[in-house]
């Protein structure tokens, strides 16, 4: 569990602070995206966890425990830490890269060359083929992935990713997005993640929080933010059509299922609303069939859309 | 090459005395360098400085500190060794602080954010990635160093020069051409050899 409270950091000579009096808390095992505007001081309140930036005002526990009680490096070494350009250490293999806190921590040889194995394992990579590797043999995205086992190594109970999946290609992206978010899931890490894309935050945070100039403007479940935004601001930066990123939340079975056919194949397994509306446009209908049988009907998912959305 | 048949001793005699030479300005100029920049990399103004400085420094021709020294510590070993010093100090100053500037970020910041101390981000992640230009500085003053060694018997510091203002003096061709080949030679040997140990570290380091 991460716990933020008044959280301000004021650089010298700036005329506004960077970051101001934000709470939130992050509940153990769920994730939390930080969106907003660059410049809205969402990396600056991320880095202030790990105390790469030391806050001006007020406080931080994680997992109960004051963050600025302890030492700083004792703190990082108890926190995954993902970023953006990753930062493998280009001098040392990938196994060696991953190796990097169980070291700090003074694991045995055998134990931590075990814990790279499965971290390996857990990224989708090969462990007999990657763990000799050097950073520059790898592409973007297995980069990424050992970045992320990187940050797994020393089973930290807290993730921080600064944009984990922005220099990627849309396609690796949308894999990476998806396997990410399922290991953090099963693994029940604590995660907080900066994005400045919509569509990447409410995929991957339970909840998002949504700053602007350093103040946190609205802080809710995704779904519930994209239905309802605070205020004019929150309902511009989510975009409009955060009612479909939002139809992407909720699996296709959330509706109630017609015994009646509809025309076309089936949704695949695990279709959300978003795709089973998708299907209806393109064969301009007004159901859409399931997998097991039956169907969702396009008057079901208005009434859904509509009803959960407009509710203010 | 019958003059080099006749005088052996003196032949490795002068060469002892320019490695001397060499090596011991070198390893001052480094020992002086390798701190001073590493002191100054992570502060802004005084890395400029430094950088501007080493590149002033750079243009002065060797000659000109040796001249320069000789009305201040007179003449022998140890004045020529300082100015070599001196010499060797600019390139050695100024890509250590370039190699440590040009060090990835991403990968500090990874350091930092993984938990190592100042000290361990500096030596298991900084300096190694800044090995490569600091290597590279050590070889350019290496080459500098060698070659300038020669102009060292014009303040009495001995060295290969000796046999080339000898040659010179005695209207001796054989004596000034040895001396002049085995300058050469040296100056050409030390730069394929570190050039060649620099490519490996490069390759260590970066990859590619």
């Amino acid at each position: 569990m991460i716990e933020i409270e008044g959280l301000t950091k004021r650089w010298p000579g700036a005329d506004r602070a960077s970051v101001e009096n934000v709470s939130l808390i992050v509940p153990e095992g769920t994730s939390c995206a930080l969106i907003g505007p660059s410049g809205s001081g969402k990396t600056t309140l991320l880095r202030m966890v790990n105390r790469l930036v030391e806050p001006s005002a007020g406080t931080i526990r994680i997992g109960g425990e004051d963050a600025r009680a302890i030492d700083a490096t004792a703190l990082r070494r108890r926190i995954g830490y993902v970023i953006q350009e990753v930062g493998l250490f280009p001098h040392w293999d990938v196994a060696a890269n991953i190796a990097t806190v169980p070291t700090l921590l003074g694991w045995g040889r055998a134990r931590i060359r075990a814990r790279v194995e499965e971290v390996l394992a857990l990224v989708g990579l090969d462990p007999a083929r990657f763990a000799t590797r050097r950073p520059h043999e790898l592409s973007g995205g297995e980069r990424q992935r050992v970045g992320v086992a990187r940050a797994l190594a020393g089973d930290p109970p807290v993730l921080l990713m600064d944009e984990p999946f922005g220099a990627v290609d849309p396609v690796q992206r949308g894999l990476l997005q998806e396997e990410v978010l399922r290991l953090l899931r099963q693994l029940r890490k604590t995660v907080l993640l900066v994005t400045h894309d919509v569509a990447e935050a409410v995929r991957l945070g339970d909840a998002v929080a949504l700053l602007r100039e350093g103040r946190l403007v609205q802080h809710a479940p995704a779904a519930e933010m994209l239905a309802r935004p605070a205020d004019g601001f929150a309902a511009e930066f989510l975009g409009a059509d955060r009612m479909l990123l939002r139809l992407a939340l909720f699996p296709a079975t959330t509706l109630p299922v017609h015994a009646k056919p509809a025309p076309g194949a089936a949704l695949p397994e695990g279709a959300t609303l978003r795709d089973a509306l998708a299907h209806m446009l393109s064969a301009g209908a007004t159901a859409a069939p399931l997998p097991g049988g039956g169907s969702i009907t396009l008057a079901d998912l208005l009434a859904f859309a509509g009803g959960e959305g407009s509710r203010a | 090459m019958d003059w080099l048949r006749a005088h052996p001793g003196l032949f490795l005699a002068a060469v002892g005395d320019h490695l001397l030479l060499s090596l011991t300005g070198l390893a001052i100029g480094i020992a002086l360098a390798l701190p001073l920049g590493i002191a100054v990399a992570h502060r802004p103004r005084l890395a400029e400085a430094s950088i501007m400085l080493g590149g002033a420094l750079r243009t002065i021709p060797s000659l000109a500190v040796l001249a320069a020294l000789l009305p201040l510590l007179g003449v022998g070993f140890t004045p020529s060794v300082i100015a070599l010093a001196l010499l060797a100090l600019p390139p050695v100053l100024v890509n250590t602080v370039i190699g440590i500037r040009s060090a990835d970020p991403a990968a500090l910041d990874a350091a930092s954010g993984l938990g190592m101390t100042g000290t361990q981000r500096a030596m298991q992640v900084e300096m190694p990635l800044a090995a490569p230009l600091i290597f590279s500085g050590l070889r350019v003053a290496a080459v500098q160093v060698v070659s300038a060694a020669a102009l060292a018997t014009f303040i009495g510091g001995g060295g290969l020069g000796d046999l080339v203002t000898q040659g010179l003096a005695l209207l001796d061709t054989g004596r000034m051409l040895v001396g002049a080949i085995a300058i050469a030679m040296l100056a050409l040997g030390t730069e394929a050899a570190l050039g060649m140990l620099e490519r490996h570290l490069a390759a260590r380091v970066r990859g590619a």
